[in-house]
């Protein structure tokens, strides 16, 4: 089936989203569960709504051939399934992960008086990671703002 | 008549829920699933529905431009300064442990304030990146 309407593609990619919220709450990772929801399902849906609102609704035809993106998706999916089936089986657990794991839930309380051992490792043991993450998102915002916000307004004499 | 009346009513009722939630995960953080980052898109999720709901301009008289502009470094600032202050306290930069007068006591100041940097910089962004959005208007 090909679906050419871009507003049934950013509805399927919302519920597919909350899918994928669905897994990682089976798989026990309830905050990142809660981030996939809230980011992927949630406002990521809406600013694509919104990007449909200043775009078309409906794919424009592909004007060159679809064989040479074809090829690089096949190929990087290819390279991908390779790389992952270089990693341990899921859940085994003599993996680097799964020893540094005991060490945090044993130190995390004692050390931080945080019981929740993710937000500890994620703000205190791992604090330099989570700085770079807000720098990242403070990267995008403000590089969202340049392209859009001191656009061009609206009207009938506008040429592009 | 309106024929979105169900949906102005029902986002008046669910708003101030969906913002003590977002309080709720951001204090709550420490003790069960959430933080600055999952608590700042819910909060920012708060504004984009209204926004959808009863327009854009109510929505940039209740949370100006300016206002959210200005938050998107300063969440940034707020967390590199936490790494300042700990680093002039006499440990390295971004650890907690000389803020208070025991060092758990300092992990958990510490902690507090980095979320609430990640939570200012996160709900801004959303907020920022939607206002750029849905201001532009169709052309």
């Amino acid at each position: 089936m090909r679906v050419r309407n871009l507003f049934a593609v950013v509805v399927l990619s919302g519920i597919y989203s909350f899918l994928m919220a669905s897994v990682l709450l089976v798989l026990d990772a309830v905050d990142v569960a809660l981030t996939e929801a809230s980011v992927g399902a949630g406002v990521g849906t809406v600013l694509l709504l919104g990007t449909l609102y200043l775009t078309k609704t409906e794919e424009a035809r592909p004007v060159h051939s679809i064989l040479l993106p074809l090829f690089v998706a096949v190929g990087t999916a290819a390279v991908l399934i390779w790389g992952v089936s270089a990693t341990p089986p899921f859940g085994i657990a003599d993996t680097p992960v799964q020893l540094a794991g005991p060490d945090y839930i044993h130190r995390s309380l004692a050390e931080t008086g945080i019981a929740n051992v993710v937000s500890s490792v994620l703000a205190s043991y791992r604090g330099f990671d989570t700085l770079g993450e807000t720098t990242v998102i403070f990267t995008a915002g403000i590089a969202v703002l340049m392209l859009l916000k001191h656009a061009i307004p609206p009207g009938p004499d506008r040429k592009d | 008549m309106r024929l979105d009346v169900i949906l102005r009513v029902v986002t008046k009722v669910i708003l101030p829920f969906m913002l003590v939630f977002a309080i709720y995960v951001q204090f709550h953080g420490d003790y069960g699933p959430g933080g600055g980052f999952q608590a700042g898109v819910i909060a920012g999720a708060t504004i984009i529905l209204y926004a959808l709901i009863y327009g854009l301009a109510p929505a940039r008289r209740l949370v100006p431009a300016a206002l959210v502009e200005a938050m998107i470094p300063l969440g940034v600032l707020i967390y590199a300064g936490v790494g300042v202050v700990g680093w002039l306290t006499g440990g390295n930069y971004l650890d907690y442990s000389h803020l208070a007068h025991d060092p758990v006591h300092g992990q958990e100041w510490g902690v507090f304030l980095v979320e609430a940097g990640v939570f200012v910089t996160v709900s801004a962004t959303m907020v920022a990146i939607f206002y750029a959005f849905a201001g532009r208007g169709r052309r």
